[in-house]
């Protein structure tokens, strides 16, 4: 059993002058599923995280939003003028109040529970990504959008987001529709990926998009072995109460793209 | 000793200026709009000359001129071949050539061109301390409504409309309130320093604030500082009143970096 649909795609296109950027897109990211887009520099990762977001339209095809989705979004960069002093405390309150207990608890869950006073300026890319997911997650978002949560973060540490956001959507329920470059870490915890190219050019469980052709001409064998190292250890992440199980099959909506068997 | 009332008016408008250039200011430092500024106080040029010619009040001239050319700004911006700086260059220029050709059209006498460019504080009228307390008033309630939205527009404007805080009317109304509080001001100031009004106490203010309010608080503080430490200076030595604020504050900024310097010595010293 999966949650409700919060975010459908459906044949989406997007092109910017000559170029087409997305062509032809379906993806759905359901509640207490984890969905993670892979794909080369230029595929379009972030122009659909910004037509998912409702930053940016598709020039086809449809948006389908679940009934007053609540988003909470991770940007892929932040980088902060040092004019504007903000403590992490202040930063996380940015678009929503919230209680010094309620601030506290993220932070611990992230990890970080000394930084609460400390200014954004001096944060190492590690405690900054930590505290950027936090302010996301702080909101109990329907949906949670990172763009490469693990940016500037060394493996092990890129490890350690990757089970922090595994918790927390077992623990908020929320869907999480992320980007990401850490093919051989990511996969872990995820449900379902989207390796996109303009086109997805195939999607489903990490262990099955793994062995797809087109996958491994456009990252290598190499990362397609890494990948499927990890086929089933994204089931221990899952909230007890069985709400958040998900559907280890393809997603047979994705009809006309090609699934190595 | 005697004080002149004359000076009392001008330091009352000064600090109300002040207060309102605060928390505006860091806000034009914090989104890098201080060539946003200039355009705003250039338009007010053409604004005191329109509203002059059709015989209304040059400040509600110099209101509507500013709400128009930042609407105009809103609506170039959507096409993204020009950046914001050429589009302000352009709008900021042509404002001002329209205003002082409008200007020479002006019987001279009734137009003292000097006063808008440099300001006269020392002949602030009652009517015009009622404009700034007035008008100052509704435009910090403004303001303080769209605060913590702007504060996130500022900090990541995707991030913020993503989730719902940053909608246009944030970017409008600020807008709008930029055109006000530069009206307000450039009778103070004048014209050619209005922006150094706006952007030189928040700077000052920087290395003393941990939060973005207590900045702003910070800035009032120095720009009340910089006001009556030039006006002081201006009754002293006749120097000219709206330059004379500037440069104080300009020192205070020279202070606050010195002591920024010393206190970055010390810290390291004990690290």
């Amino acid at each position: 059993m999966t949650g409700e649909p919060l975010i459908e795609i459906r044949k989406g296109s997007v092109t910017r002058g000559k170029r087409r950027i997305l062509d032809h897109v379906d993806i759905t990211v359901r509640r207490g599923e984890i969905v993670t887009l892979v794909g080369p520099n230029g595929a379009g990762k972030s122009t659909l995280i910004k037509i998912a977001l409702g930053l940016e339209r598709l020039d086809s095809g449809e948006v389908l939003r679940a009934a007053k989705l609540k988003i909470g979004y991770q940007p892929q960069k932040l980088s902060l003028d040092q004019a504007l002093p903000l403590s992490v405390r202040r930063f996380l309150t940015l678009t929503e109040q919230h209680s010094t207990v309620r601030l506290e608890q993220i932070l611990a869950e992230v990890g970080v529970p000394h930084l609460m006073e400390s200014s954004v300026h001096v944060l190492s890319g590690g405690e900054w990504q930590r505290i950027m997911l936090a302010r996301a997650v702080l909101r109990q978002p329907d949906l949670l959008v990172l763009d490469e949560p693990t940016q500037n973060v060394d493996t092990a540490g890129a490890v350690e987001i990757y089970q922090i956001i595994a918790r927390l959507r077992a623990a908020i329920g929320c869907g999480v529709l992320m980007v990401s470059h850490d093919l051989n870490v990511v996969m872990a915890a995820t449900d379902q990926v989207y390796c996109l190219n303009s086109h997805i050019c195939c999607s489903g469980h990490p262990a099955d998009v793994s062995r797809d052709a087109e996958f491994q001409r456009l990252f290598g064998p190499t990362a397609a072995h890494t990948l499927a190292i990890y086929p089933h250890s994204h089931d221990h992440v899952h909230a007890p109460d069985g709400s958040v199980t998900h559907d280890c099959g393809h997603d047979h909506s994705h009809d006309g793209h090609h699934h190595a068997h | 000793m005697h004080i002149e009332s004359f000076i009392v008016r001008a330091v009352v408008a000064g600090l109300g200026i002040a207060l309102i250039a605060g928390p505006l200011g860091c806000f034009v430092v914090w989104r890098r709009m201080a060539y946003f500024g200039d355009t705003l106080s250039h338009a007010g040029l053409m604004g005191v000359a329109l509203g002059i010619m059709l015989g209304i009040d040059p400040t509600v001239g110099t209101i509507i001129t500013g709400i128009v050319v930042s609407l105009f700004l809103l609506g170039l911006q959507q096409q993204r071949s020009l950046p914001t700086d050429t589009l302000l260059g352009i709008l900021s220029h042509a404002a001002l050539s329209i205003g002082l050709i409008a200007v020479s059209f002006m019987d001279k006498v009734r137009f003292d061109l000097m006063g808008y460019l440099f300001g006269d504080i020392l002949a602030v009228t009652v009517s015009d301390i009622a404009w700034i307390y007035g008008g100052g008033a509704l435009l910090l309630a403004a303001l303080a409504l769209i605060w913590r939205p702007l504060i996130a527009l500022t900090v990541h404007p995707d991030m913020a409309i993503a989730e719902g805080t940053g909608r246009l009317p944030v970017r409008l109304t600020f807008m709008i309130l930029m055109a006000l509080s530069v009206a307000i001001a450039m009778k103070i100031v004048g014209i050619l320093l209005v922006t150094a009004l706006l952007i030189i106490p928040p700077a000052a203010a920087r290395r003393f604030a941990l939060s973005p309010e207590t900045m702003a608080v910070a800035t009032v503080l120095v720009g009340g500082a910089a006001v009556v430490g030039g006006i002081g200076a201006s009754f002293t030595w006749d120097t000219p009143s709206g330059p004379s604020i500037v440069a104080a504050a300009a020192v205070i900024f020279a202070l606050s970096l010195a002591a920024g310097l010393v206190a970055d010595k010390v810290h390291g010293n004990r690290a």
